[in-house]
């Protein structure tokens, strides 16, 4: 079996007397996107921290690339890129400086680091930018910096903590679309999110995280199955006949309908339902002409798994820094 | 398996740190004034301003003061050290660092590297000033080179004080504030600009014990001549003393910065 990019197995770390994170395990196949989602505070940034060699953990191993997180931390090193939160390039240098100083740190020659500093650039649209000191960059440019700055080295490894805390929605959608180019090279990548959104969007496999534990793990359609039941609505042809078949579909799902415009929802709690019901208002010579089912969004799921709310799309926005 | 990079990489790795905080100096003129035009500022004013009515003429005055400004001026430029440091670990650049395979010391080595590089352009600006002044020196060059390496020595052990301050501040600007505010005392609570009999005796033990006036003796040891050898060997013990208690307490510090 190939080994796994990331394997972790009961990852402690204590703050003092909080523990910020109380016993994680994680397996990642190489090639795979992971999203570690939850709430701030949950433990996310502390378990990227431990697997990206930052912090020590209390208790609980952990290898990265096959190489274990704390005694063999700088082979990990060779492996990994980390893009943080808060966007770690040097503001008082400008876009090809900083990339230049990277590469000049993971050995590259000069006219190498530079050539690869032009590469990157232009890669993630900041070609415009690169003679430009980064303070005067736009949070969308500087986190590009950042990602870039982690590719120098060509990692087999991808960190990306919060990668799009503070971004306008455009400048999401472009870091996500260069995120899914990286996939798409081969790269292995752990995500940390608050964002339902982002997980679903990005990652293969979700992993629910809250007090430090994980809650709940899946893909994002397992996940979403799981919890709460899917949704079928059904719009008539002849809007008259609503009450009808209201009371029919009521009778089969033990529970009322609830009227969605001009549409019909019944939560179905089995799979043998959704025939029983196609059938029940076929039987009545009630035309149906439009079937839908719906997915629970993860909100819903987010808020059955840990009994909060999860941060809306609205408050995204105004969190950004 | 290479347990950690090769010394020579590790070498590299230091010296692209430092001239990353020499290219800073770029897109900070003010750094670069506090290095430069301050201490110009400083001296011309105590020369020309005060020097008639301290020392009876500002040629005089000049000669006095010029290697006090210079060692006074080398204690203001060491709290770049811990503002830099204090930037890349509150900022996240210390963990993109932490993060690479790179040398656990370079990071530190490199600030320190950049550090002497700016210590010495200041010496370099201050006593070329001096002798377009009129500064003449009495000793020989070699007491020139002597005085300039002693007080990079000094810098570099006191860097060690301001790298814990670095360490230990919530933000760039506590740093900024802590030096001034720590640093203007000791150095005025010194002989850099007024000879020692001229206090009232209470502060005379307190000015005379103060290391900013023994390397200032020192300086003027080597520059104009008198007694070198007891205060040059304090000024040393001094910075094995900063060394040998900062250091250790930097690392302890950001070791549990860290976590």
């Amino acid at each position: 079996m190939e080994e796994p990019a990331i394997q972790a197995s009961g990852l402690v770390k204590h703050f003092g007397k909080t523990v910020a994170v109380d016993g994680v395990d994680l397996l990642i196949p190489r090639g795979r996107v992971l999203g570690l989602l939850g709430p701030n505070g949950a433990g996310k940034t502390t378990t990227v921290r431990m697997l990206a060699t930052l912090t020590r953990p209390d208790a609980g191993t952990a290898q990265v690339s096959g190489y274990d997180i704390v005694d063999q931390a700088h082979e990990v090193r060779r492996r990994i890129g980390l893009t943080g939160q808060f966007a770690s390039v040097d503001e008082r240098l400008t876009g090809s400086e900083n990339l230049f100083l990277i590469g000049r740190l993971l050995g590259f020659s000069r006219s190498d680091a530079r050539t690869r500093a032009g590469e990157l650039l232009r890669r993630f649209q900041l070609e415009n930018a690169a003679d430009r000191p980064t303070q005067g960059y736009s949070g969308g440019m500087r986190r590009r910096l950042d990602l870039a700055a982690s590719l120098v080295g060509e990692p087999e490894i991808l960190f990306l903590d919060e990668p799009s805390t503070g971004l306008d929605p455009r400048a999401r959608r472009l870091l996500w679309s260069l995120v899914r180019e990286l996939v798409a090279d081969g790269v292995t990548v752990l995500l940390t999110t608050q964002y339902l959104d982002e997980a679903d969007t990005l990652a293969d496999e979700i992993v629910v995280i809250d007090h430090g534990k994980v809650i709940a793990a899946g893909t994002p359609e397992a996940l979403k199955r799981r919890i709460g039941a899917r949704t079928l609505l059904l719009g008539l042809v002849d809007a008259a006949r609503m009450d009808q078949a209201e009371s029919i579909l009521s009778h089969i799902a033990g529970h009322a309908p609830t009227r969605q415009g001009e549409r019909l929802g019944v939560n179905l709690s089995e799979h043998a339902m959704l025939p029983a019901l196609v059938r029940a208002l076929d039987e009545a010579g009630i035309e149906v002409d439009e079937l839908v089912l719906k997915d629970p969004s993860l909100d819903e799921v987010f808020l059955a798994l840990t009994g909060q709310p999860v941060v809306t799309e609205a408050e995204h926005e105004g969190t950004s820094r | 398996m290479r347990p950690s990079p090769a010394l020579s990489q590790a070498l590299d790795q230091t010296f692209s740190l430092a001239w990353r905080s020499l290219v800073q100096l770029r897109r900070n003129p003010w750094e670069l004034g506090d290095y430069s035009f301050q201490p110009v500022l400083f001296l011309l004013l105590f020369v020309y301003i005060f020097g008639g009515a301290i020392a009876g003429s500002t040629d005089e005055y000049l000669t006095f003061m010029l290697p006090g400004i210079v060692v006074m001026n080398m204690m203001f430029v060491t709290v770049y050290i811990g503002h830099g440091l204090n930037t890349d670990l509150t900022r996240g650049y210390f963990d993109r660092l932490r993060a690479m395979p790179v040398a656990r010391w370079a990071p530190l080595a490199g600030r320190i590297l950049a550090d002497l590089v700016k210590q010495g352009w200041s010496i370099v600006l201050l006593l070329g000033l001096g002798f377009l002044l009129g500064f003449r020196l009495e000793t020989s060059i070699a007491g020139l080179f002597a005085m300039s390496a002693l007080v990079l020595v000094f810098a570099l052990a006191f860097s060690w004080l301001m790298i814990l301050v670095g360490i230990l501040a919530r933000d760039p600007e506590h740093v900024q504030i802590f030096g001034f505010t720590a640093l203007f005392p000791v150095t005025f609570v010194s002989n850099v600009f007024v000879p020692v009999d001229t206090l009232p005796h209470w502060l005379q033990g307190v000015v005379s014990a103060n290391p900013v006036s023994v390397l200032t003796d020192a300086c003027r040891g080597l520059l104009l001549g008198g007694p070198v050898l007891s205060p040059v060997l304090v000024s040393l013990a001094w910075s094995l003393a900063f060394v040998a208690v900062f250091l250790p307490l930097s690392l302890a510090a950001l070791r549990r910065r860290l976590g």
